[in-house]
């Protein structure tokens, strides 16, 4: 006879979070930026995601399966956030085969080397998104403007200032106006911040719509999958650099809310400086981690060779986790000072 | 070009130069003394680093054999006599001899003899298992198969036999350092003696119940029903907590106690099998 | 904005299925198993022999040295047997098991229901009193409260904190003695007041039990230096240290006990029997368990006496063990905290608050995966400690990491493994850990 008396040791209740369903929820709270991506672009963003994540899900499965000869762990689904994540960061119009070889890059390297979820330092949709920006930097930083004549200056802060500008990121146009000497005034007029939260402009698939990331933002918020430490402090240390260079010079630097909206800062500080495993795992950590990242985008977007540094401060940081990990302890209860 | 060349090679010899002198006064400053010989006396011991010595590692072991004065107490139980003898020789001093010894498994609860009447799920470890219940049969005093010991062992010489779920003993890869009696939440592993032609007899029960509860529960366990102690000629059984203890020391290998015992809890390992006129003593 | 501890904790969905059913009588079993080992410490050593006849609250173990203290019999009967008996995980365990004949009670015990206000009683007479009743603290720990009352003179003793909280989902066994024995309660507060020199009373009560708050409330106006503290609901707030935190504001320093920072706690079912022993000179010999499970077609609250096996519970509750075809596990205590039970021979101690049986989902566990690093564990654990890093180095086994990590601080609330996404046996290992642990810390 079966004994169906169970013995375990306490607790006896579990929570209803499990591995699968917390990367379904990140899932849920990308789709609605991939809407906004695919309305303005048409189908072609919904592929290279498609592509992107069917590229990784099998590249787990084989390394998985084939390589570590393990249990297969694709239906925790984390390949699946991975290859959404890595999608959101090129420009829609990469060719297909540069895309399948950041994925490769992205699980096979950027994961699974480490052995797989939970043991990568590098957030890995972003180790296979830095690996095709250096690769490839010509297509991976040309971006197709929303194809309708209406839609004037909607890379920001182009159009009518210089004709070059079409085909870069709104960061990036500023950046080269003000390089070239084109004076405050006429960027900040060229710049639509509605524009800036609905999705009109230039730049990555998936970092279209500032509302739209926001919106999935709040959802990870309530489904707690993420806490408000990291993005609050990423995005708090950007607007805090940016309004205290702005105040300083107001002709040579855009405001805080230019720099929040634009580039990668809302998708970075939202989806991917969360990543559990590459993140710090207390609430202190998170604060000096999400400073870490505001700080180093804030320098390369100002002073550095790109226009935009989201994904590069994230990896720095992301070195830095196991120190923070090592030193910031959380408040311990009863603490003799 | 040459002048960018010359300064180069110049800097860096300079630069090599102040490194070396920095490092040589560092490391006259922390230079540790140490006896040459430990290292000698480490790489005669088998390196396992097992801590069946009672040391952490062969390195300890080798420093306490350099630094007491005689050999008693500090033996390596996986190198055995013939690296003592060795060691002994090279640092002029008498090894203990003693008895090879093995770790022998004192209970023979299978699933088929000892039921079991709960299903535990959870860390597959003895010890946690033990800090939450007795197990998973009604004997709360054997084996409970989950392998703390094979885990504990650097030799692979014990292993959970999957059919019977207890484990096993390769006596060509014991070396009786004594980890898995530690591993053992149930103390049910002890070193004893190999004996003679590796033939050795013993309890193979650890049930300290009386002896109506552990018959309820496993049909090998030990009941202390005393007549191994009667029938023994050496005195070398004793009965305490309702469980028999036979003193490897004392124990003359007759094996009257074997079919003296009604539940055939008393194990004999290696010996021919017995022609039915001999049953009699037969002492070793 | 209600009160409640600052540091992690837990929202597990309440259960609470049996809070409205009043407190019963649990039939008298035909046989009761006494263990001799129900506290923390030493067990009771059997005054009793095979044959003799007993009395309900009859002493029949005798306190040993040290911390213990003494048992009684619950029942009327026949000592049918001295021997050791298995206990709830199946080990053996000095025991007096009793055959019921009738229900006699010791001609000393006031068997009334009159509750006298105002009791007469010094703090010697106080202290013996306790000790000899065989009181211990029933929220589960079993802790001899002669032990836990005396401290020495001048430890600047001044707050009594009254742990009404029942953290823990399914049980109600507490919220029912709140309610129906509300005025017990208060007067042995009042009791231990006299006693030990206390100057304030709080008795703090989660906010999902808000007739209970009410009524003590109510009743409390006629008392004085009694304050009813109501507070959110969050798991492990009945930890000790968590609730002293809770209503005070103060943390209890690591390493240290309620009473270094002035402060006591006592569950309201120990309150309840401290009054029972000084008014109605009455040993502890029962106690209101809460019988509950899902599917379960009888529970409730119920006044059971100690050493009722389990097995009787359960067929009482209209659950039969061997038409089972999924698995179940029967919980002696909460769900959160309580052990699961591998003998259900085993019987009702003085620290069981409640039998709970999980059915099917609610009884396995779920599959374990790897850790995900999301930091879960330690933004739950009540403790600020680090969960899945002591996990990891319990595995290890390195003892002197998980000491510097302060594994000694775990209460073993079980947040950690509740809230784990990767479904880890978090607190499986780290109990044992830490077990291991403290052996190593108080050899050095």
């Amino acid at each position: 006879m079966e004994n169906r008396l169970l013995v375990t040791s306490s607790p006896h209740l579990h929570g209803k979070d499990t591995t699968q369903r917390i990367m379904l929820d990140v899932i849920i709270a990308l789709i609605p930026s991939l809407i906004v991506s695919c309305a303005v672009f048409g189908i072609m963003p919904l592929t290279m995601t498609l592509v992107s994540v069917v590229t990784c899900v099998l590249v787990e499965w084989f390394v998985q399966r084939y390589l570590l000869k393990g249990q297969s762990t694709i239906n925790n689904l984390s390949a699946v956030v991975t290859g959404m994540l890595l999608a959101f960061n090129v420009p829609y119009d990469l060719p297909i085969w540069q895309l399948i070889l950041g994925a490769i890059i992205a699980i096979g390297v950027g994961k699974m080397t480490f052995g797989g979820l939970g043991r990568n330092p590098f957030n890995p949709a972003l180790v296979g998104r830095v690996f095709l920006l250096i690769s490839f930097p010509v297509t991976m930083t040309k971006f197709p403007l929303w194809q309708n004549s209406a839609a004037e200056g909607l890379s920001g802060a182009t159009s009518t200032a210089v004709d070059v500008f079409s085909g870069a990121t709104p960061l990036a146009a500023v950046k080269e106006a003000l390089k070239n000497n084109i004076p405050m005034e006429t960027i900040i007029d060229q710049v639509d911040y509605m524009n800036l939260l609905i999705g009109m402009k230039g730049g990555s698939l998936g970092e279209l719509a500032a509302l739209a990331l926001i919106l999935g933002g709040v959802y990870l918020l309530i489904r707690r999958v993420i806490t408000w430490h990291t993005p609050v402090a990423v995005l708090g240390s950007m607007a805090v650099m940016a309004l205290i260079l702005q105040l300083a010079n107001p002709q040579l630097y855009m405001g805080p809310l230019f720099h929040l909206l634009t580039g990668g800062a809302l998708l970075g500080a939202i989806f991917m400086a969360t990543d559990y495993s590459s993140s710090p795992m207390t609430h202190r950590g998170m604060l000096i981690y999400g400073v870490g990242i505001g700080v180093i985008t804030m320098l390369i977007r100002v002073w550095g060779a790109y226009p935009e540094g989201m994904s590069f401060a994230i990896l720095i940081m992301n070195a830095v986790t196991p120190l923070i990990n090592k030193y910031v302890k959380s408040r311990r209860f009863g603490a003799i000072k | 070009m040459t002048d960018i060349l010359i300064y180069t090679i110049l800097t860096l010899v300079v630069l090599g130069v102040v490194a070396a002198i920095v490092l040589y006064f560092v490391a006259q400053k922390f230079k540790v003394e140490e006896d040459p010989r430990i290292d000698i006396v480490e790489g005669m011991l088998p390196g396992a680093n097992c801590g069946g010595c009672g040391y952490p590692g062969c390195r300890g072991l080798s420093e306490a054999l350099v630094k007491s004065d005689s050999m008693d107490g500090l033996r390596c139980p996986v190198g055995g006599d013939s690296t003592m003898q060795k060691i002994g020789d090279f640092l002029e001093k008498t090894p203990a001899k003693s008895e090879p010894m093995i770790a022998v498994v004192r209970c023979a609860g299978n699933c088929s003899v000892r039921p079991k009447t709960t299903l535990y799920l959870g860390v597959q470890s003895c010890a946690v298992e033990n800090a939450i219940f007795g197990g998973e049969s009604g004997c709360s005093f054997g084996c409970l198969g989950k392998g703390d010991c094979a885990n504990a062992c650097s030799f692979g010489a014990i292993k959970i036999n999957p059919e019977t779920e207890l484990p096993e003993v390769n006596p060509e890869l014991c070396t009786a350092c004594g980890a898995c009696v530690k591993a053992c939440p149930k103390n049910i592993i002890e070193i004893r003696k190999r004996g003679p032609k590796d033939r050795r007899v013993y309890v193979a029960c650890s049930n300290k119940d009386k002896g109506a509860i552990t018959r309820k529960v496993c049909s090998v366990g030990c009941i202390g029903c005393g007549k191994c102690v009667k029938t023994c000629p050496f005195e070398a059984i004793t009965l305490t907590n309702n469980l028999a203890y036979i003193d490897h020391n004392k124990c003359r290998l007759c094996r009257k106690c074997v079919a003296e015992c009604p539940v055939g809890a008393i194990q004999e390992i290696n010996f021919p099998e017995r022609k039915p006129a001999e049953t009699t003593a037969q002492i070793n | 904005m209600l009160k409640s501890f600052t540091i992690g904790g837990i929202h597990p969905s309440e259960n609470k299925l049996t809070a409205d059913k009043a407190i019963e009588n649990f039939p008298l079993p035909t046989k009761v198993v006494i263990q001799l080992n129900q506290n923390i410490g030493a067990p009771a050593q059997a005054v009793v022999k095979r044959g003799d006849k007993v009395l309900v609250g009859q002493l029949i173990g005798q306190s040993s040295n040290g911390l213990s203290c003494n048992i009684h019999s619950s029942v009327s009967g026949t000592v049918s047997s001295t021997d050791p008996v298995f206990d709830k995980g199946g080990r053996p365990v000095p025991a007096v098991t009793i055959t019921v004949e009738g229900d006699q009670w010791d001609p000393s015990i006031d068997v009334s229901d009159t509750i006298i206000r105002n009791i007469n009683i010094d703090s010697q007479e106080f202290f013996k009193r306790i000790s000899e009743k065989g009181i211990v603290g029933m929220g589960g720990a079993m802790f001899p409260t002669f032990n836990k009352l005396s401290f020495p003179k001048g430890s600047g003793v001044d707050t009594l904190i009254v742990n009404g909280v029942e953290c823990e989902p399914y049980l109600t066994a507490d919220h029912r003695v709140m309610l129906e024995h509300g005025e017990e309660i208060l007067i042995g507060t009042k009791l231990m007041q006299k006693a030990i020199g206390l100057k304030k009373i709080f008795i703090g009560i989660e906010e999902n039990k808000p007739d209970a708050i009410e009524h003590l409330t109510e009743l409390a106006k006629s008392y004085s230096d009694i304050e009813i503290v109501p507070l959110k609901l969050k798991y492990p707030q009945g930890g000790e240290k968590q609730l002293i935190e809770s209503i005070t504001g103060k943390q209890v320093p690591s390493g240290k006990l309620p009473s270094d920072i002035g402060v006591i706690v006592q569950n309201v079912s120990t309150v309840f029997a401290i009054y029972q022993a000084i008014q109605k000179n009455r040993p502890l010999i029962d106690r209101v368990v809460t019988i509950t499970g899902k599917r379960l077609p009888h529970t409730g609250n119920f006044l059971v006496r100690l050493g009722t096996p389990i097995i009787d519970i359960l067929n009482f509750a209209g659950f039969d063990a061997n038409s089972q075809t999924a698995p179940y596990k029967v919980v002696s205590g909460g769900p959160m905290m309580g052990a699961a039970i591998s003998n259900v021979e085993s019987a009702v101690l003085k620290g069981t608050s409640g039998v709970l049986v999980l059915e099917d989902n609610d009884a396995i566990r779920h599959k374990e995966l790897e850790c995900i690093k999301c930091g879960k564990c330690i933004a739950a654990c009540p403790m600020g400690l680090e969960p899945y890093l002591l996990f990891r180095l319990c595995e290890l086994k390195r003892y002197d990491d998980l000491i510097a990590n302060h594994i000694i601080d775990c209460i073993e609330c079980g947040c950690c493994t509740f809230t784990c996404p990767a479904a880890l046996p978090l607190l499986d290992q780290i109990r044992v850990g830490r077990a291991l642990a403290r052996k190593i810390a108080s050899k050095k």
